[in-house]
């Protein structure tokens, strides 16, 4: 599974890189940066999901490799 | 306030008043029902207002910037007139295209990062607080009015800039403009949070200071300084907006604790799960419903119609509470994992504090619970919620439980 995020959609709630640090990163206005481009590491993949299911606007996914 | 002998409400549907204790004191069922059964409610009082319930149409209209205006966010029977895209307390006022700039000039010192070096200063305040309130032994604390509100006053006045002694003052003009607006009083002009403001504004022009009224004072945009009004109304937001606010969230979590010996427990023996807690906190005990006025001519909203320059209340409160959004939504989940929780608001107004009010509410908790492990509320009766839109216990004495043991 790879990442796909939205930088339309996000407004900087700071979920993803609080819950998943490996991954996101933010800038410094408080938006995402997603750290990685190619698929996520198997032993991350639980991380990305909690990002993705606590993401109030619904700027993150995860899509097949 | 004569608040207590009001006539009570027949129909939320039809007629439901945010203002009045009844809605203070169970909102939350008000919601459900109305969610159930309408659910965009209607109310003739304050010049006509709507109250969708759905967490759908709530981020409908927070998306919405166009047929949705920001000129007025709380709702009083005198609207704003004539002040969009600016208003008067920018960026929460703003709407498009001013608000994006008047928002990014905040913005960094707001960051994550920033906000994270206040820690050790908060856990102080709090460590502070607790010493005093059971500095003679007392066996009974008012969380809300000894602890609670202090938090987000000591390190919202340390960030702008302005003497933290003041923080009564605060208050005082936080209640007039958020919990009781509108209401008619005379009032001198020198006792007005505007005529405090720009003195301190003065003040720091006089003698410059490295703080946030500070950087407002240099900031520029479009490459002109600020506008002395937009610098004033944008410190009036931060200080109105910090405090009120988080001191509900604060008391609210408390209030739960007292009453859920299981949540205390896992909190003491499974620190890791603080931070979903908080966030959970923050679902269920959402302080803030904020407005919007209706800025097309008719807009369709969940079967009804409303009409230009409407208010329309975003309760993002009750948008937590809809079970199409969240599963087992009408439970406290300590550890919930899946949590898209709205309290900080969606689209482009989302909180600009929130990294601030994260901090502060997960240090608050987590020094009441290493101080007081164990608790109760000393009388359920007396705890008193906050009417309006910023919803809190303001009296919420608490009795601890085996305070031999500290
Ligand atoms: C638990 C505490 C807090 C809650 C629940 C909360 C909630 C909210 C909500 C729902 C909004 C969106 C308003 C809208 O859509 O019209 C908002 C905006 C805002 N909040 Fe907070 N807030 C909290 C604490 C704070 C703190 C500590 C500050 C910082 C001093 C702050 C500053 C702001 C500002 C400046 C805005 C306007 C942002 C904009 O319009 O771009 N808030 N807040
Ligand atoms: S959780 Fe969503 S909105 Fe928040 S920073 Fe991450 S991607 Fe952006």
């Amino acid at each position: 599974m790879r990442i796909a995020y939205d930088r339309t959609k996000c407004q900087g709630h700071g979920r993803c890189y609080a819950l998943a640090p490996e991954l996101f990163d933010a800038d410094d206005e408080g938006y995402a940066v997603v750290r990685t481009t190619g698929p996520v590491p198997p032993e991350l993949e639980k991380a990305a999901a909690l990002a993705v299911d606590n993401c109030p606007e619904y700027a993150i996914e995860l899509v097949p490799d | 306030m004569t608040d207590v002998d009001r006539a009570p409400i027949e129909d939320w549907a039809t007629d439901f008043d945010h203002t009045h204790p009844d809605y203070a004191a169970r909102a939350p069922e008000v919601w459900d029902e109305l969610r159930d059964r309408c659910p965009v409610a209607h109310s003739d009082r304050q010049g006509g207002m709507w109250l969708p319930t759905r967490h759908a149409d709530v981020a409908a209209i927070a998306h919405d910037t166009r047929r949705y205006s920001s000129e007025g966010v709380i709702v009083s029977p005198f609207k704003p007139v004539g002040m969009a895209p600016q208003g008067y307390a920018p960026p929460i006022t703003s709407d498009p295209p001013f608000h994006a700039e008047a928002r990014r000039l905040l913005l960094p010192a707001f960051s994550p990062k920033e906000i994270s070096k206040l820690e050790p200063a908060a856990r102080a305040s709090c460590r502070e607080l607790l010493d005093t309130a059971l500095a003679d032994g007392a066996d009974v604390v008012d969380a809300a009015r000894q602890y609670a509100q202090h938090i987000p006053v000591r390190v919202i006045a340390e960030m702008l800039g302005l003497p933290r002694e003041d923080g009564d003052r605060f208050r005082v003009w936080i209640h007039r403009i958020i919990e009781a607006p509108g209401a008619r009083r005379d009032i001198a002009y020198e006792d007005t949070l505007f005529y405090y403001l720009g003195q301190m504004v003065e003040d720091h022009r006089s003698h410059p200071r490295d703080d946030l009224i500070g950087f407002l004072i240099g900031a520029e945009m479009d490459g002109k300084p600020l506008a002395t009004e937009h610098i004033v109304g944008t410190i009036g937001l931060l200080l109105i907006a910090g405090i009120d606010t988080t001191w509900s969230a604060i008391g609210a979590s408390l209030w739960h604790l007292a009453q859920r010996p299981d949540d205390r427990r896992r909190l003491v023996e499974d620190p890791a799960v603080l931070p979903f807690a908080v966030e959970e906190m923050l679902r269920f005990y959402a302080p803030v419903t904020m407005a919007r006025i209706v800025a097309d001519d008719e807009v369709e909203l969940g079967g009804q119609t409303l009409g230009h320059r409407d208010w329309v209340l975003l309760p993002f409160p009750s948008a937590n509470r809809d079970p199409e959004a969240f599963d087992r939504a009408d439970e406290f989940v300590i550890d919930r994992e899946r949590n898209r929780h709205v309290a900080f608001g969606l689209g482009i107004h989302r909180c600009l504090g929130s990294n601030l009010a994260r901090l502060e509410l997960t240090v608050a908790i987590d020094e009441w619970m290493r101080r007081i492990p164990d608790f109760e509320l000393a009388d359920p009766d007396a705890v008193l919620w906050s009417t309006g839109q910023v919803r809190g216990p303001r009296q919420l004495p608490i009795r601890l439980l085996h305070p031999e043991a500290l």
